[in-house]
């Protein structure tokens, strides 16, 4: 369906106080949409900022569809898609994508895999080539020492950003704690590195034609084009794609119940102990999820936050105070987590951090408060389309709402769920998902 | 819950575009790569400036796509560890500026703010302190003063100053906890010493920070704050010059305030033979290296020669370190190079974490590259790496912070105006012989320092054995004093 939207002036229209008819008057920015015969789903939008166009996919898989044994793969296989395919053998990606100017990057999450390329529009063939050609022809060039190469590689990767850094391995308990053994969410995106070591060629084969056809994808085309030269362009690389040959449909799980807290505390090469409290709670867009962003705010979002203006301002006995909804497709999970000072105790931040709870679950916040939750919300969405291309960016996200709404223009109707609450309903979340008896507690205390 | 990166970041016209599934099509010519036209060029917006006496200049750069402005004011002469006070106050001066300014206090200050939906930042960075506003235009007027009371007005109280001397010593604790951290204040540390500003960094060392008082504040700020006319501020977003103006000098007054030209600072440290430094982290699983020395300031006359000599080595993934390391070996999950340019000569050093069984292979690795690119560039090298480097530039100008930033390093290092205009051209026109020239003066494998991270009891008796030169233990706690 073709829709007309202007992004920055529909989200301006939003915006209290902000000059609705100044912003209308700039209806520059809008999409489109069509799907190719081989199921391949096509956003494009125009945005003449800077001369560069984005070409972001969206393979609608992610560690999530990982097998029992073979942890990480979905991960490793988004490093395999960077080693040549048969029109564009190894090494060619980069080395003409850097010769144009351009950039690409890509990245691995429970549901999901991003890809995307940044380059000037004068390049856009080139970007469209380059990703049809993976999409169609990786397997040509694969061979079991290009797995060997990038399994090295993604090792090297758990090594620097789990093994070796801080805190690292925190992560990976909490999904053990938060779920049963065999849930999606259950294992790490980066994997386990026996799995890593056992991840085969065939594996390769199979995961590629399963979940990297067409139809499991979605591409949006941003940025410095004409969007009718785009479309034919798009229809010229990405129509020889060759169709999959079985649907892949959503993950379905029975909802993990958490019900009794779990406890556990780990030692790490640390100096300062850090206590991780997580709950199981409702998925991306579903009721609760926008309430929980705001109770991130109202907890841990700048001086006056609660959280933070106890235990950093006040009492000063922690370093740092952090609360995030982290939203997902099966559920998502909120997390508050906090760095204790030297000499402070855990369990001392523990009770103020339940006290802190409590509170917003009895009594709603002031009217004062929670506009300034909601404000710093409502702005957000105005960064967050300054830039095109990039991770986060308007293509980015077109692509994330697309696959989670079917909707790529969601931005008005993301932002209306959050001006439609009240400071109960932050209260009435807060009380509902987020019981202090049902919950995942992990401590990471210095080794001695 | 977070993603894995790969890698180390008109109304459309009605009824012209059908939705109905793509007609069938010949394949297309996929035996070669798509040659691409003329690259675009970058439209460098127009910069109005505005220049009213005794007050700072006013840079602006209207841009209409979102209703949001980002004001920058840049103070060049109240960042880095300056001659003649303890390093870490200047970045502490610029930290405290919103923990009470005017009438209000640190709370009340982001209450203001927050209920805005605006950002107000303050910091310092080697060659300048800066203050950003990031604001819905609709509320400019209202954050404004906010700003200006926090750049002219802060109070520096003491209880404020006694919270943020505590995170500030806890944050040194945290980073020895960080071997990628670790390295990055050890390595200045030994190129430069102790003595030399950029030899510490600037969060301070933990004496310093514990003997920081209001007064060190109060005559920092009133020194180097209050000259007004030595800053400038860059306005970039949804507004015009003819209306913003206005509001800023109000804002901001004027101030007949003179700076004194502050002390001259240490001069740098020459090099010597190479020498390598191990700081044990026992257990690591990577090995942090950084191998480098003092590079150079910003107004180098090898600022493009240089800058294409970087990104061959290790600017951009598929540099020769990135490759060698990451691409062939294994090694690594990534590894680069810089040349860290400021006022001063900053650094020059090669990066990477490498597995720790692979320290001494990675070392090889390094120094092969170190070495190898003193030989002449290949053709096609030297244009790949040209074209990268020049067409990056368009990537700067996207958002309002872009803009603000980019336009803001005109003033800080005094470029020419039309830098951003020129630049393309000036990339384009460095020759291979450039980059030998920029290699053999600015890279030279026998004087670099040697610096690793990691555990000492797997990796020590393979690095002596490399003879890269001699070795000298480092407690990580030393590295902090």
């Amino acid at each position: 369906m073709r829709r007309l939207l202007s992004i920055a002036a529909a989200v301006a229209a939003l915006v209290a106080g902000a000059p609705a008819v100044s912003a209308q008057t700039r209806a520059d920015a809008a999409y489109t949409q069509f799907d190719l015969p081989n199921g391949l789903h096509v956003i494009l939008h125009e945005d003449h900022t800077v001369p560069l166009v984005t070409v972001n996919v969206w393979y609608h898989v992610g560690s999530a569809h990982e097998k029992p044994g073979r942890t990480g793969f979905a991960h490793l296989f988004e490093h395999l898609m960077f080693m040549g395919s048969k029109h564009a053998p190894y090494g060619d990606f980069d080395r003409l994508l850097e010769a144009a100017g351009g950039t690409n990057n890509a990245s691995t999450a429970e549901d999901r895999t991003n890809y995307y390329i940044d380059v000037p529009s004068n390049a856009l063939d080139l970007a469209l080539f380059l990703e049809s050609d993976r999409m169609g022809w990786l397997l040509d060039a694969m061979s079991p020492k290009t797995v060997d190469a990038q399994r090295d590689v993604v090792k090297n990767e758990r090594r620097q950003s789990y093994e070796n850094a801080p805190y690292g391995m925190a992560s990976i308990e909490i999904a053990q704690m938060l779920y049963p053994k065999g849930h999606p969410y259950s294992w790490p995106t980066i994997g386990s590195m026996d799995d890593l070591s056992a991840a085969s060629y065939e594996d390769v084969v199979q995961f590629f034609r399963t979940f990297y056809q067409p139809a499991n994808a979605s591409l949006v085309v941003a940025g410095d084009i004409d969007p009718r030269q785009a479309k034919a362009a798009v229809e010229t690389w990405f129509s020889d794609v060759p169709a999959g040959t079985a649907h892949v449909g959503p993950i379905d799980y029975p909802h993990p119940d958490l019900r009794e807290v779990k406890k556990k505390t780990i030692q790490d090469r640390v100096q300062l102990p850090r206590l991780y409290l997580t709950w199981i709670t409702p998925a991306h867009f579903a009721p609760g999820d926008a309430e929980l962003d705001v109770l991130s705010l109202l907890l841990a979002g700048g001086k006056n936050s609660r959280l933070y203006k106890r235990l950093v301002y006040d009492l000063q006995i922690a370093q740092d105070v952090a609360a995030l909804q982290a939203s997902k497709t099966l559920n998502s999970e909120y997390q508050i987590v906090v760095t204790a000072r030297p000499d402070t105790s855990i369990d001392q931040i523990r009770s103020i951090v339940d006290e802190e709870i409590r509170k917003i679950q009895q009594a709603p916040p002031s009217e004062r408060e929670f506009r300034r939750a909601v404000n710093q919300i409502e702005s957000s969405f105005y960064d967050r389309m300054e830039r095109v291309g990039d991770y986060g960016g308007v293509a980015d996200q077109m692509n994330s709402y697309y696959y989670a709404t079917g909707n790529p223009a969601y931005f008005t109707e993301d932002l209306a769920r959050y001006r439609a609450l009240s400071p109960e309903d932050v209260t009435a979340a807060a009380s509902k998902f987020l019981p202090l008896a049902r919950r995942v507690e992990l401590v990471v205390e210095p080794s001695k | 819950m977070s993603g894995l990166g790969r890698a180390l970041t008109s109304v459309i016209v009605a009824g012209a575009l059908g939705i109905a599934a793509a007609a069938q099509q010949a394949p297309p010519d996929r035996s070669k790569a798509p040659a691409a036209g003329p690259a675009p060029a970058l439209h460098v917006p127009a910069i109005e400036k505005r220049t009213p006496a005794n007050a700072p200049e006013i840079w602006v750069v209207p841009m209409h796509k979102v209703p949001t402005v980002h004001l920058r004011w840049i103070n060049p002469i109240a960042g880095g560890n300056p001659a003649g006070s303890p390093p870490g106050l200047a970045s502490l001066v610029a930290d405290m500026l919103d923990e009470g300014a005017g009438t209000r206090s640190a709370l009340e200050i982001a209450d203001t703010i927050d209920y805005l939906g605006a950002q107000l930042t303050t910091d310092a960075s080697w060659d300048a302190a800066s203050v950003d506003l990031h604001v819905p235009v609709a509320r400019l007027a209202e954050a404004l003063p906010v700003m200006v009371d926090v750049i002219q007005r802060p109070t520096f109280p003491a209880d404020e100053l006694d919270r943020m001397k505590k995170e500030r010593l806890a944050s040194l604790l945290e980073a020895q906890d960080d071997p990628e951290e670790l390295v990055r204040f050890a390595f200045p540390r030994i190129v430069y010493g102790r003595s030399h500003q950029y030899g510490t960094s600037m969060l301070g060392t933990r004496a310093a920070i514990q003997g920081f008082t209001v007064e060190d504040l109060r005559r920092f700020h009133q020194a180097r704050y209050l000259p007004v006319a030595r800053t400038v501020i860059v306005v970039a977003g949804d507004v015009t010059a003819d209306t913003v103006v206005p509001m800023i000098e109000k804002a901001f007054g004027t101030s007949t305030a003179a700076f004194d030209g502050g002390q001259p600072g240490e001069a740098a440290p020459k090099p010597g033979t190479r020498r390598v430094y191990l700081v044990d982290k026992p257990g690591a699983a990577q090995s942090q290296i950084r191998i480098g020395w003092i590079g150079v300031p910003r107004a180098t006359p090898d600022y493009f020669p240089i800058r294409v000599l970087n990104t061959i080595l290790g600017g951009s993934f598929t540099s020769r370190l990135n490759n060698n390391l990451r691409e062939v070996h294994g090694y690594a999950y990534g590894a680069g190079s810089a040349f860290e340019m400021r006022r001063g000569a900053g650094p020059f050093y090669a990066a990477a974490g490498v597995q720790t069984d692979k320290t001494v292979d990675a070392l090889k690795e390094f120094f092969t590259e170190l070495t190898r690119i003193h030989e002449p560039v290949p053709a096609d090298e030297l244009e790949k790496a040209k074209r990268y480097l020049a067409l990056q530039l368009l990537r700067e100008f996207e958002t309002t912070r872009d803009v603000a930033a980019s336009v803001s390093q005109l003033f800080v290092y005094g470029l020419p105006g039309d830098f951003y205009q020129t630049y393309g051209d000036r990339v384009a026109a460095v020759t291979a012989e450039d980059v030998k020239r920029a290699a053999d003066k600015y890279i030279q494998p026998g004087t670099l320092a040697v610096v690793i991270v990691g555990d000492r009891k797997a990796i020590e008796a393979g690095v002596r054995a490399l003879n890269l030169g001699p070795l000298t233990v480092i407690e990580a706690g030393d590295i902090f004093k």
